[in-house]
């Protein structure tokens, strides 16, 4: 156990050469079509050519790490990565927590998935990922809401009746429309401020970089660009 | 992998089937098993150990020792597991990072705490943000053998501690009546002879710790349930070149053989170990083997 705590610490040290320039971006990868590990088991998805493009911009070396989505605010904020990439909503409960860059997609609606399109979703179980703007959105509606720790079980639960319709993303639950008789209902939940990325409320200096790289994303189109090539959200 | 994976879409069947089974993904699946044995046979020894210290400790004549020993064991077991599991990555990890930020930034003036942001120098940080991913990944590994060991190590002590208790009186006064001192009659007498009546407690133990090793993913650590959940979620068309429904009851049907078997396994160690460690001992199972050798 000794060796094993030595020979850490003598490879932590030896590598510290340069720092402060590898960001360590987190991200779930578990909700394609924005961030999910591809066949090879890399992350891949809208917001890792994003993530790439941006850290191009802002200059920084950037590394993804993932995590489950349940802990992803507190490793955050106790520094086990720099930021959060990982279509988070911005909401004004979050952001008590930590900082957020401007939105890099415009508010979208949420859809709901379920097998018979005449739900009706007041008498209704809801299901949705756990402290997600979709759960607390149902809660406050005062219907019935089931919480799973990852998106797939949310949509799973509507697949095997557990729950009466799941509501998340439109993005995410359009691929799995006609799949085993899960038809999109026509109401849809204007909530949540546009997606943005995380920072520790102390990291003002690296979130004003990530700003500034997602503003010219903006401003050239390029952001647009890979909105419709991922099909994520409606553009800017 | 293969040279005929190349293209997927056109593939059927069991060549399919070898395709798929031999993606990256799947390559760190398998790769995942090995993290988890590789956990358990570096924990199991380190809690062992642990928890021998612990007994011993507990049963100490100086005062501050069995105090130590004893709220070790009573205040591990007392609590949660899952509450330990997420308090001690955090907590070790910051504890570590703080003692790193008091001897290597000596001029750093802003607090440690700010607000719910916990922020050290970037050199105290650990592993430093600048290390490649794997030196994080071996950090979250020893963090988890530490935690597991912490926990197992009290009800490993808890078992020890009985277990030095049930040899025999008769036996610790016959060897204080040839005159070892405590010393020599704890190393000699005591500790060959309680492995007997430890071993059912620990044998538990391991069965309990080989399925906890679950909890890894809570340390950051990919393991064998996180691959399974993940490669068997739905995979659409657009984003994976083998495209599949739900079939995740397929891959935990997988870990649920691969965790009897694995029980199962452990079950014929821990009754050979059994039989070896009754042979001579004035208990019911070693006077069976002194019957059956007649």
């Amino acid at each position: 156990m000794k060796r094993l705590l030595g020979t850490a610490f003598a490879l932590t040290l030896s590598s510290g050469v340069a720092f402060a320039d590898t960001v360590r971006l987190g991200t779930e990868g578990a909700y394609a079509p924005w961030n999910f590990l591809n066949d090879n088991g890399e992350v891949a998805g809208f917001e890792r050519d994003l993530g790439d493009e941006l850290c191009k911009r802002a200059a920084v070396d950037c590394e993804w790490v993932t995590n489950d989505w349940d802990s992803i605010i507190p490793n955050l904020v106790s520094g086990n990565y720099d930021a959060i990439i990982a279509g988070m909503s911005i909401t004004e409960d979050r952001e008590k927590v930590i900082d957020f860059t401007q939105n890099y997609t415009p508010p979208d609606p949420s859809s709901y998935l379920a097998l018979s399109a005449d739900v009706d979703l007041a008498g209704a179980v809801v299901a949705a990922q756990a402290t997600t703007i979709q759960a607390a959105f149902v809660a406050g509606q005062g219907w019935t809401v089931v919480e799973f720790a990852t998106p797939e079980e949310s949509v799973a639960a509507v697949r095997n009746g557990e729950a009466d319709a799941v509501l998340a993303d439109k993005s995410f639950l359009d691929p799995f429309v006609g799949q085993d008789g899960l038809v999109m209902l026509s109401r849809m939940e204007q909530i949540g401020g546009g997606v943005g990325m995380g920072f520790r409320k102390s990291d003002t200096e690296l979130r004003a970089k990530f700003d500034k790289a997602i503003q010219s994303m903006k401003d050239d189109g390029s952001l647009n660009e890979l909105i419709a090539k991922w099909d994520v959200a409606t553009q800017f | 992998m293969f040279e005929y994976c190349a293209n997927p879409d056109s593939l059927e069947g069991l060549t399919w089937l070898s395709c798929y089974l031999t993606t990256g993904k799947h390559l760190s699946f398998y790769t995942s098993f090995g993290t988890v044995l590789l956990l358990l046979a570096i924990t199991a020894p380190v809690a062992l150990a642990f928890g021998f210290g612990g007994a011993a400790m507990a049963r100490s004549k100086v005062g501050p020792a069995r105090l130590f020993g004893k709220s070790y064991i009573s205040i591990v077991r007392g609590v949660p597991d899952i509450a330990f599991f997420m308090f001690f990555v955090i907590a070790l990890d910051q504890g570590f990072e703080y003692l790193r930020h008091q001897a290597m930034c000596p001029d750093w003036d802003q607090p440690i705490r700010q607000g719910n942001d916990f922020v050290v120098c970037s050199a105290a940080k650990l592993p430093l943000s600048t290390s490649p991913q794997w030196i994080h990944e071996v950090y979250g590994f020893f963090l988890a053998v530490l935690t597991f060991a912490i926990v197992f190590g009290a009800f490993a002590a808890n078992v020890i501690f009985g277990a030095m208790n049930s040899v025999p009186k008769a036996q610790i006064e016959t060897a204080w009546a040839y005159g070892m001192t405590t010393r020599q009659t704890f190393w000699r007498i005591i500790v060959p002879q309680m492995w007997v009546y430890a071993l059912p407690g620990l044998s538990n133990l391991w069965m309990v710790l080989i399925k906890a090793t679950p909890l890894l993913f809570l340390l950051g650590v990919e393991d064998i349930v996180y691959w399974a959940r993940e490669l068997g979620g739905t995979k659409h068309a657009r984003f994976t070149d083998y495209p599949h429904g739900d079939w995740r009851m397929w891959y935990f049907l997988a870990l649920l053989v691969f965790y009897l078997a694995f029980t199962k396994v452990s079950e014929v160690v821990l009754d050979k170990l059994m039989k070896r460690l009754s042979l001579g001992q004035a208990t019911a199972g070693g006077e069976a083997l002194r019957r059956a050798a007649q």
